[in-house]
C-alpha cells in the first residue's frame, strides 16, 4: 500500500513538468494570460485596451493623450520612464535613514520649548477651537483656543483626548483592499473604473455617506461630485450629531435652523432633558456663561436651572430644582408647563399633584421672567419637545434675545435617519453600486431593524475612510486610512457658524487620507493634496474684504491659521417664524411627523428604556481611547464598562443589585447581576447598576460599547446597546422588559459611596441664606460649626513655617464645577499619567492625580447632588512628609508639597497617612514603555514613573517653573494668571483657580478670602493649600428644598 | 508567679531520676546519636516546599511589581505589615522567657528558652522579608539606613519606619548574639561527643575553643548576664517602635496612645502561644516530657491568660475612647470594625484573642495537653486576625467616602504569607536537628545533684 502511495506520489510532479508548459497557452483564464502575456515594447502593453483603460482612471488629466495619436508618443515617452522607474523600484532598498541634529536651526523653534499652533476639532458637524502644543514637531497637549467663540480656551473630554486618538498604535494604518495591503494607486484605479461605470448612469448607483459636515470645503467637494453625478446621493448619519434638534426647528420654523442661547442674560432657564452643560454644540461656551451666572458674591444676578430629566446629568446636578421624569414623561410635564406660559387652548392638567406644583412653580418663575428666561429640549427628546421649547420660548419672548436662531452651522442639514433609510432602501434594493462612506462606523451605529450590514452587502463596491479598521471597514473591500484631524488640513464651523481653519501639527503618522483627499479622488483633480484643496476655496470663497488680491489673501490666511479663527464668519442671527399651530397639543406638529416619536401612549406596563450617547466615548467612535474609557464617567463613575442604569427602587423590584464586591469594592470593584434588556424581540445582556435619582421602571443604557473591532483597547467592552436599538425608537421607547438573571458581573466603579456620612466634604446653603447670613455655609449639620475648623497655629511645637516668596494655593469653586471630568483628562494628558485597565481598575488602583467626587444629599430618590474636584491639596502640615522614611515627599519653600520620583522606595506609608487619599501608587509598571507611537505622546517636561514609585498632583510645577524661569528673564514676579494648572485651564465653567496666596490682589487669594472658603478637612490641621467654596442653590421658595 | 509557692509542691522543673549524665545523654543524643525520626525529614520535606514556594513568590513579586498582591489604594498595607507585626510578635515571647525571666531567676525557663530564643531568631528572619519585600522598589530599601554616601543624603528620621529599621535590627542582632553566647558551652558537649570528623570541626569551630574552665565560665556569665540586660528593653521597645508605625499616623484607628503597651502585651501573648504551638509537639515527638513538663505548659498558658486579659482591656479601651472623644472619625472606626464589611474578622478575632482563651482560668483546660495546643493555635490565629484588623479596617474606610474601598488578598498574598511559616518551620527543623533543643548546661543546673554541690561549697 504504502509503497503504492510513493510511487504515485513521486510521478504526479514529473507529469505536471511535462504537460506544464502545453497548458500554459490554452487552459488559463483571459485575465491571467494576458498577465502572463510577453511584450516587446511599452506600446505594445500600452495597446492593450485594459492597460489604456487603467492608465485612464490613474491618469485622468493626461486623457486627452492618449486619445490624440500624436501626442500619444509624447506621453508614452514620459511615462515609459515612469514605467522604467516603477520596475526599478521593486529592486532598491530602502535608503538608510540618518537621524541627525538641525543643523540650521528652524525658526522660532528653540529645543525645549514647545510651540502653539491654533486647530480645531470638528465633532458631531460642530467644531472646537485648539491650541496643540508641539514639541520639536510632536503633538503632546491640546489645550482650547481662547480666542475661539465655542471654546474661550476650555475643552472637553473628547479634544483632551485626542492626543492619544492620534498616537493610537491600533489606527488603521494601511490602505487595504480586503485585507491586502495596497498602494493609493490601487485605489485610485478601482475607484475610478467604478466612477466611469458610472458615467453613463449619471451616478444612480453611487452614494456618499458621510457623518455631519460642517466643513465648507469638504461640502463644496461633495456638491463637486454631485454635479458630475447628478443621479447620485450624499446621505448622512452621524449619532453625535442632534437629529430631533435638527428636526424639531424644521417642525417649528419650516426651516432648519440653529438655536444658540445666550445664558449670560438668562434669568431662568428650564431644561427638558437636555445635557447642555460642557457637552454638544457650545457646550464650553455655555458652561462659562452659565456659571458666570452663579457667583453667589453676586447673589442678585444668580440665575436659577429647572431640569426635568431621566438620567441624572452633570445639568441636572447643577440645576436648583431637578425633577425626575421618564423620558417620554418629559413632554406632558413641558406641555403643562406650556399651557401656563403660552396663551390659546389649555390642555389637562398633570395628574401627578408632585409634578402639578412643579410644573405650575416653573411656570409662574418662567411668566415672572419674560424675556429674561429660556427653555432648552434636549437631544434625546423628540421633535415635537424641541418645537415645543421653541414655541415656549417665543411666547416668552426669549426668541431673538435670549435664544437666537441661525442658518445651520451643517453644510447641509438633512434628517439624518430618514437619509440612512433611504440609503438602505436603495442598497437592500440593489440599485447602489459604489458606496464611499467617509468617516463613521455605520455597521455598527445603524439602528438595529434597519439591517445595515445586510444591505451593504448587497453594494458592489464600498470604501471606507476611517480612523479604525472597525465593523464597517470588516465589510467594505477597501479601507481607507483616515489621517486624524491632528494631521490633516481641513476646516470646520463652529457653533455659532464662526468657521476655522484645521491645520495638521504633524504630518500623517500611518500615510492616512483625509475626507478632501478621498474625494478628490473622486473628482477631476485626484492627487491634489488638502492643504490645496482648502487654501483654494477659501481664496475662491472669500471675496469680501480681506482677500482681494493673493498678497492680502496670504496675509489673511497666515492670520487665520495663527488665530485660529476666521473673523467675522458667524452667522448672523435671523428671523424666523414659528409656523402656525406649533406647541399647541392640537397641533399636527407634535410628534407623529417624525419617526422616532411612536411612544405617544404612554407606556402600559414594562420598563421604558433610552438610549444614550456615553458620555465618554460618545457613540463608540472614541471607544479605543484608554483615557476616556479609564476616565469615570459622571454620576455612575463607572469605567470601561456601560450598564443597564435603573433606579434603586426598580433593581430592588428586580431583585437585581449591585454591591459593592469584597475584592476592590466601594471604590474599585462591583459585583452587579446581569439583566437581559428585551425589547421588541431583540435582547441584550448586561450588568444593572443603580443610579439614585433615576425615574422608576426606566432604564438608560449607553451606547458606544460592545464592539468587536475597535481595538485593543475597546474590544469586548461592556454590550452592545445598539443591537436593540431600533430606528423608531432611537432615543427612548416603552415596553422594554428586564429579567434578572442568575449572573453576576464585575463593574469597575471609582466611587460606590456617595453619602458624606455627616462630614461635609461639601458645604451648600440656599441662595436666601447666604445673603442672610454669608457664614451658613459652614454652620450646616454636616459641615460642622466652628468645632471642625482649623486649629489655631498656637498649638504646635513645631515653629512657624514663613512662606516669603511665592506662596502657591489653588481655590475650587464646588458652586460651579459641572463634573465634565475635562480636568481629569486634561491632567491625565499633561502629567503622562498612564491608563491601567479594567482589572487595575477593579483592584481600586487607578492613577488620576485629580478626581472629581461625586456627593449627594437630600432625599434618594431626588437628591442633590455635587462634584468636588480634588487634587493634592499640598497642605502646609502635609501628614505624609514625615512618615516618609527616605525623604521623598518633601516641601518646597513655596509650600508644594513635591514628590522626589527617584528617591521614592515605595513603602505606601504616605498614601496611607494621606488624608485625601490623593496619591498613587504604581503597583505595576503601568506605563507603556515599548509602543513607539505613545512615546511621542508624552510631555517631555513632566518624568515617566516606573513601578514602585508613588506619585500624586505636583500643581504642575513644571508650568510653574517654566513661568518662573520666564519671570526672572524679565526680572520681574510671576504675573496673576500667568500660570494655569493642566485642570484649571481646561475647566469650561472656570471653577478651578490657581496662583500666588502671598499676593492679596491674585484671583486666587480673594477667592479665599471668601466667606464661603472652607478646608477639606481643615479640623486635621493640615492646612491644605487648596481650599474649596462652597455651593449655594438659588432655590425656588415655592418649591423648597 | 510559680516560684511564690513552690514550696508547696509545684512540680519540679526536670522529672525525678536524672543526673548529669542522663541529661546530657538524652538531649545531645538527640542531634548526634539517635536516628533522625521519619517524622523530621517528612516535616522538613513540606516546610521547605512551602521556602521553596516563598522563593518563588518573592521573585515573582520582584519581577512584577507590588500590584501581583491586594493592596490598593486606600489600602496601601495589608497581608504584608500584618504578617511582619504578626512575626516580631512571635519572636517577643523568645526574648522575654530568656531575658526577662533570667532576671528574674524564673528557673523553670531554662527547659524552653533555647529553643524560645531560636524562635525568636527565626520569626525575625520571616519577619524581616516584609518590611523588606512590601517596598515597591526592594532593590533600593537600603535607602531606609543612614549609610554614608556622596550624596549626603540621610533617610527621614521623623519617619516611624526608619525608627522600625533600627528597632528590629537592633533585636535581631541582639537575639543571634544572646542565643549564640547562651549555646557555646552546648556546643563543646557537643564537640566532645561527636562522632563524625565533620560534627567535630564544625562543632569545635562553633565552640569557639571552650574548653570550660572557670575563667570561661565567669566571662560566659558576664557576657550572658549583660546580654539579658540588653534584650530586657527589646520586648519593650521593639513592639512599641512597630506600634509606633500606626500610632503616630493621623489614620483614625490608628491614631491611638494606648499601641505600645497594648502591642506589647499582645506580642508576648502570640509569643507565648507560639512556644506552646511548637513545644507541645516536640515534647511529645522527642519523649522531652522531662525537660518540658506540666508546670511549664501550666506556667505558659498563665501568661497567656494575663497577657490576653490586657489586650482585651485594649481593644475596650480603643472602642471606648473612640467614643468617648466625640471625635467622628474616630468613632466610625469601632462601629466599622463591628458591623462594616469586614465584621468577619473583627468578630473571629474577639472569639481567638478574648473569648476562647478564657478557658484556661480552669486548670483542667491548663493541664489538658491537646486543649492546650488547640487554644495556642487560636490565639495565633486570633492575634493575626488582630493585626489584620488594625492595618485593613482603619484603611479602608478613613476620612472621605468617596475613597473608601475593600481589600481581599490575592493568591500571592497567601503564597508569600505561608511561604514564610515554611521558612520559619525549615529553620526550626534544621535547628532540631543540628542544635541541642534545651540547653543542656543549664538543665543540669537545675538537678538536685548541683544544688547539694552549691551548698557544700
Amino acid at each position: 500500500m504504502s509503497s503504492i502511495k510513493v510511487a504515485g506520489g513521486r510521478a504526479r510532479p514529473a507529469e505536471a513538468a511535462t504537460n506544464g508548459g502545453r497548458r500554459e497557452g490554452r487552459g488559463l483564464g483571459a485575465g491571467e494570460e494576458q498577465s502572463r502575456r510577453f511584450w516587446r515594447t511599452l506600446d505594445e502593453q500600452a495597446d492593450d485596451p485594459q492597460f489604456v483603460e487603467q492608465l485612464y482612471n490613474e491618469f485622468p488629466s493626461e486623457i486627452e493623450a492618449i486619445t490624440d495619436p500624436v501626442a500619444r508618443r509624447t506621453f508614452l515617452k514620459l511615462m515609459g520612464a515612469s514605467l522604467a522607474l516603477a520596475g526599478v523600484t521593486a529592486c532598491t532598498r530602502q535608503p538608510a535613514e540618518k537621524i541627525v541634529p538641525y543643523v540650521r536651526q528652524p525658526e522660532e523653534l528653540i529645543p525645549g520649548k514647545p510651540l502653539f499652533y491654533a486647530t480645531s476639532m470638528p465633532l458631531g458637524g460642530v467644531a472646537t477651537g485648539l491650541l496643540v502644543e508641539s514639541h520639536e514637531g510632536r503633538p503632546t497637549k491640546i489645550e482650547g483656543n481662547p480666542l475661539h467663540p465655542g471654546s474661550l480656551g476650555a475643552t472637553d473630554v473628547f479634544a483632551q483626548a485626542a492626543i492619544l486618538g492620534l498616537y493610537d498604535p491600533d489606527r488603521s494604518q494601511t490602505l487595504t483592499n480586503l485585507g491586502d495591503i495596497r498602494p493609493w494607486s490601487a485605489f485610485l484605479g478601482a475607484v475610478r473604473a467604478a466612477l466611469t461605470a458610472q458615467q453613463p448612469l449619471k451616478g444612480a448607483g453611487l452614494r456618499i455617506l458621510t457623518e455631519s459636515v460642517s466643513s465648507p470645503t469638504l461640502a463644496a467637494q461633495i456638491r463637486d461630485v454631485l454635479a458630475r453625478y447628478p443621479s447620485a446621493k450624499w446621505h448622512q448619519w452621524d449619532p453625535a450629531s442632534r437629529d430631533t434638534a435638527r428636526q424639531g426647528a424644521k417642525a417649528a420654523f419650516g426651516e432648519y435652523v440653529d438655536a444658540q442661547y445666550r445664558f449670560e442674560q438668562a434669568d431662568v432657564i428650564l431644561s427638558l432633558d437636555a445635557d447642555f452643560l460642557g457637552s454638544g454644540p457650545g457646550g464650553l461656551r455655555y458652561a462659562r456663561d452659565f456659571a458666570a451666572r452663579r457667583r453667589p458674591d453676586q447673589a442678585d444676578r444668580m440665575n436659577r436651572l429647572y431640569a426635568i430629566e431621566s438620567m441624572p446629568t452633570s445639568t441636572g446636578a447643577r440645576a436648583d430644582h431637578r425633577l425626575p421624569a421618564k423620558p417620554s414623561d418629559v413632554e406632558r410635564i413641558a406641555r403643562a408647563i406650556a399651557n401656563a406660559v403660552m396663551p390659546g387652548p389649555k390642555g389637562p392638567g398633570l395628574q401627578d399633584p408632585a409634578h402639578a406644583k412643579w410644573a405650575d412653580a416653573v411656570a409662574k418663575d418662567l411668566q415672572a421672567h419674560r424675556g429674561r428666561s429660556l427653555v432648552i429640549a434636549g437631544d434625546g427628546q423628540p421633535p415635537s419637545v424641541h418645537a415645543l421649547a421653541h414655541a415656549m420660548n417665543a411666547a416668552l419672548g426669549n426668541a431673538g434675545k435670549i435664544v437666537v436662531y441661525t442658518q445651520a452651522v451643517e453644510a447641509k442639514p438633512i434628517a439624518q435617519l430618514d437619509s440612512l433609510r433611504d440609503l438602505v432602501a436603495d442598497m437592500t434594493a440593489g440599485t447602489v453600486d459604489l458606496l464611499v462612506i467617509v468617516g463613521g462606523n455605520p455597521v455598527y451605529t445603524a439602528p438595529a431593524d434597519l439591517k445595515f450590514s445586510d444591505a451593504l452587502d448587497k453594494v458592489q463596491l464600498k470604501v471606507h475612510l476611517s480612523l479604525y479598521d472597525d465593523e464597517t471597514s470588516e465589510r467594505c473591500q477597501w479601507q481607507i486610512p483616515e489621517a486624524h484631524f491632528l494631521e490633516s488640513w481641513s476646516d470646520a464651523r463652529a457653533y455659532d457658524g464662526t468657521a476655522s481653519i484645521v491645520q495638521p501639527l504633524i504630518a500623517p503618522l500611518y500615510g492616512g487620507k483625509s475626507a478632501h483627499e478621498l474625494l478628490a479622488a473622486m473628482s477631476d483633480r485626484p492627487e491634489r493634496p488638502a492643504y490645496d484643496i482648502v487654501r483654494e476655496f477659501w481664496s475662491a470663497n472669500r471675496g469680501s474684504g480681506l482677500n482681494r488680491t493673493p498678497q492680502e489673501f496670504e496675509v489673511s490666511w497666515r492670520r487665520w491659521l495663527h488665530d485660529g479663527v476666521i473673523p467675522n464668519t458667524e452667522y448672523a442671527p435671523k428671523t424666523v417664524t414659528l409656523q402656525s399651530g406649533v406647541g399647541s397639543r392640537q397641533s399636527g406638529v407634535d410628534s407623529r411627523q417624525t419617526p422616532d416619536t411612536s411612544h405617544q401612549s404612554p407606556a402600559t406596563g414594562g420598563i421604558e428604556i433610552s438610549f444614550r450617547n456615553d458620555p465618554c466615548i460618545l457613540d463608540g467612535r472614541f471607544a479605543n481611547n484608554g483615557w476616556l474609557q479609564e476616565l469615570p464617567k459622571p454620576i455612575t463613575r463607572l469605567t470601561w464598562d456601560n450598564a443597564i442604569l435603573v433606579s434603586p427602587a426598580t433593581a430592588a423590584k428586580l431583585r437585581a443589585e449591585g454591591a459593592p464586591a469584597f475584592e476592590g469594592g466601594e471604590h474599585g470593584q462591583i459585583l452587579s447581576h446581569i439583566v437581559e434588556l428585551k425589547y421588541r424581540g431583540r435582547s441584550v445582556r448586561g450588568a444593572i447598576f443603580p443610579v439614585v435619582g433615576h425615574p422608576d421602571d426606566c432604564a438608560t443604557v449607553h451606547l458606544g460599547y460592545g464592539r468587536v473591532r475597535a481595538g485593543h483597547v475597546g474590544t469586548g467592552a461592556g454590550f452592545n446597546a445598539n443591537s436593540i436599538r431600533t430606528s423608531d425608537a432611537l432615543a427612548f421607547g416603552a415596553g422594554a422588559e428586564m429579567v434578572a438573571t442568575s449572573d453576576n458581573a464585575s463593574l469597575a466603579c471609582t466611587q460606590y459611596h456617595h453619602l458624606m456620612e455627616g462630614r461635609g466634604m461639601v458645604r451648600a446653603v440656599t441662595r436666601d441664606e447666604f445673603v442672610r447670613d454669608p457664614k451658613s455655609v459652614h454652620e450646616e449639620s454636616g459641615g460642622g460649626g466652628a468645632k471642625d475648623e482649623t486649629p489655631p497655629k498656637i498649638i504646635t511645637l513645631y515653629p512657624a513655617v514663613e512662606y516669603t516668596g511665592y506662596k502657591w494655593g489653588m481655590a475650587i469653586d464646588v458652586n460651579a464645577c459641572i463634573g465634565c471630568n475635562a480636568c481629569v483628562v486634561g491632567c491625565q494628558a499633561e502629567n503622562n499619567i498612564p491608563v491601567i485597565g479594567k482589572d487595575q481598575v477593579l483592584r481600586g488602583r487607578e492613577m488620576h492625580w485629580l478626581r472629581v467626587d461625586t456627593y449627594y444629599r437630600g432625599p434618594a430618590e431626588n437628591p442633590e447632588t455635587y462634584f468636588q474636584p480634588v487634587p493634592c491639596m499640598h497642605c502646609e502640615n502635609a501628614p505624609c512628609e514625615v512618615v516618609c522614611p527616605v525623604g521623598a515627599t518633601v516641601h518646597s519653600s513655596e509650600g508644594l508639597n513635591d514628590m522626589v520620583y527617584n528617591r521614592c522606595v515605595g513603602t505606601r506609608y504616605c498614601s496611607n497617612n494621606c488624608p485625601y487619599k490623593v496619591r498613587r501608587f504604581n503597583f505595576l509598571l503601568y506605563q507603556d514603555w515599548d509602543t513607539p507611537s505613545l512615546k511621542l505622546a508624552r510631555n517631555p517636561d513632566v518624568s515617566i514613573r516606573s513601578r514602585g514609585v508613588m506619585e500624586k498632583c505636583t500643581y504642575c510645577v513644571q508650568r510653574i517653573n517654566a513661568a518662573k524661569i520666564d519671570s526672572e528673564k524679565e526680572d520681574r514676579a510671576v504675573r496673576d494668571g500667568e500660570i494655569k494648572t493642566a485642570c484649571q485651564q481646561v475647566c469650561p465653567a472656570d471653577a478651578i483657580v490657581f496662583g500666588n496666596l502671598n499676593d492679596p490682589k491674585s484671583r486666587v487669594a480673594q477667592l479665599q478670602a471668601e466667606t464661603r472658603n472652607y478646608s477639606l478637612l481643615g479640623e486635621l490641621n493640615t492646612r491644605p493649600r487648596t481650599t474649596y467654596l462652597a455651593a449655594v442653590r438659588n432655590v425656588n421658595p415655592e418649591l423648597g428644598e | 508567679m510559680a516560684s511564690s509557692h513552690s514550696s508547696q509542691g509545684t512540680p519540679p522543673v526536670i522529672a525525678p531520676g536524672h543526673t548529669f549524665g542522663t541529661v546530657t545523654d538524652k538531649i545531645s543524643a538527640i542531634v548526634l546519636a539517635r536516628k533522625t525520626p521519619i517524622g523530621w525529614y517528612a516535616g522538613f520535606a513540606a516546610a521547605f516546599a512551602l521556602t521553596l514556594l516563598l522563593l518563588v513568590s518573592l521573585t515573582y513579586l520582584v519581577l512584577k511589581g507590588i500590584g501581583i498582591w491586594g493592596n490598593n489604594e486606600p489600602v496601601g498595607w495589608a497581608f504584608d505589615i500584618t504578617n511582619f507585626v504578626w512575626w516580631i510578635g512571635i519572636g517577643h515571647a523568645g526574648t522575654l522567657i530568656s531575658a526577662i525571666l533570667l532576671l528574674l531567676r524564673q528557673s523553670w525557663r531554662t527547659s524552653i528558652n533555647r529553643f524560645a530564643e531560636a524562635m525568636t531568631l527565626f520569626a525575625v528572619a520571616s519577619a524581616g522579608i516584609f518590611p523588606l519585600f512590601h517596598t515597591g522598589r526592594p532593590w533600593l530599601a537600603y535607602w531606609l539606613l543612614p549609610y554614608p554616601n556622596t550624596m549626603n543624603v540621610w533617610p527621614q528620621f521623623r519617619s516611624p519606619l526608619v525608627w522600625d529599621v533600627f528597632a528590629v535590627s537592633t533585636y535581631a542582632t541582639v537575639s543571634l548574639l544572646f542565643w549564640f553566647v547562651g549555646l557555646i558551652p552546648d556546643l563543646a558537649t557537643l564537640r566532645d561527643r561527636s562522632q563524625s570528623k565533620a560534627g567535630r570541626i564544625i562543632y569545635g569551630m562553633l565552640a569557639m575553643g571552650w574548653r570550660g574552665s572557670s575563667r570561661h565560665w565567669h566571662r560566659y556569665e558576664t557576657a550572658y548576664l549583660l546580654l539579658a540586660g540588653l534584650a530586657t528593653p527589646l520586648v519593650v521597645s521593639v513592639h512599641t517602635v512597630v506600634s509606633f508605625d500606626f500610632a503616630v499616623s493621623i489614620m483614625p484607628g490608628w491614631h491611638t496612645t494606648i499601641f505600645p503597651p497594648y502591642f506589647v502585651a499582645g506580642a508576648i501573648y502570640s509569643g507565648f502561644a507560639m512556644v506552646l504551638t511548637l513545644a507541645i509537639p516536640i515534647r511529645a515527638v522527642y519523649k522531652l516530657e522531662d525537660f518540658i513538663t506540666m508546670r511549664h505548659l501550666q506556667n505558659m498558658a498563665k501568661v497567656m491568660l494575663v497577657t490576653g486579659l490586657i489586650v482585651a482591656y485594649g481593644y475596650m479601651t480603643e472602642a471606648f475612647i473612640a467614643w468617648y472623644s466625640a471625635d467622628k472619625y474616630e468613632g466610625f472606626v469601632p462601629l466599622n470594625r463591628l458591623t462594616g464589611p469586614y465584621f468577619l474578622a473583627y468578630w473571629s478575632l474577639i472569639l481567638c484573642n478574648v473569648a476562647i482563651p478564657q478557658l484556661l482560668w480552669l486548670k483542667r483546660v491548663r493541664t489538658n495537653v491537646p486543649i492546650l495546643f488547640i487554644i495556642s493555635i487560636i490565639v495565633n490565629v486570633g492575634m493575626w486576625l488582630e493585626r489584620f484588623v488594625i492595618i485593613v479596617t482603619s484603611l479602608h474606610r478613613d476620612f472621605l467616602p468617596s475613597s473608601w474601598g475593600m481589600y481581599s488578598a490575592t493568591f500571592w498574598d497567601w503564597s508569600t504569607y505561608v511561604g514564610t511559616i515554611g521558612l520559619f518551620l525549615s529553620l526550626l527543623f534544621l535547628f532540631l536537628r543540628f542544635l541541642p533543643m534545651i540547653s543542656i548546661f543549664e538543665m543540669r543546673t537545675m538537678l538536685p545533684e548541683a544544688r547539694v554541690d552549691e551548698e557544700a561549697i
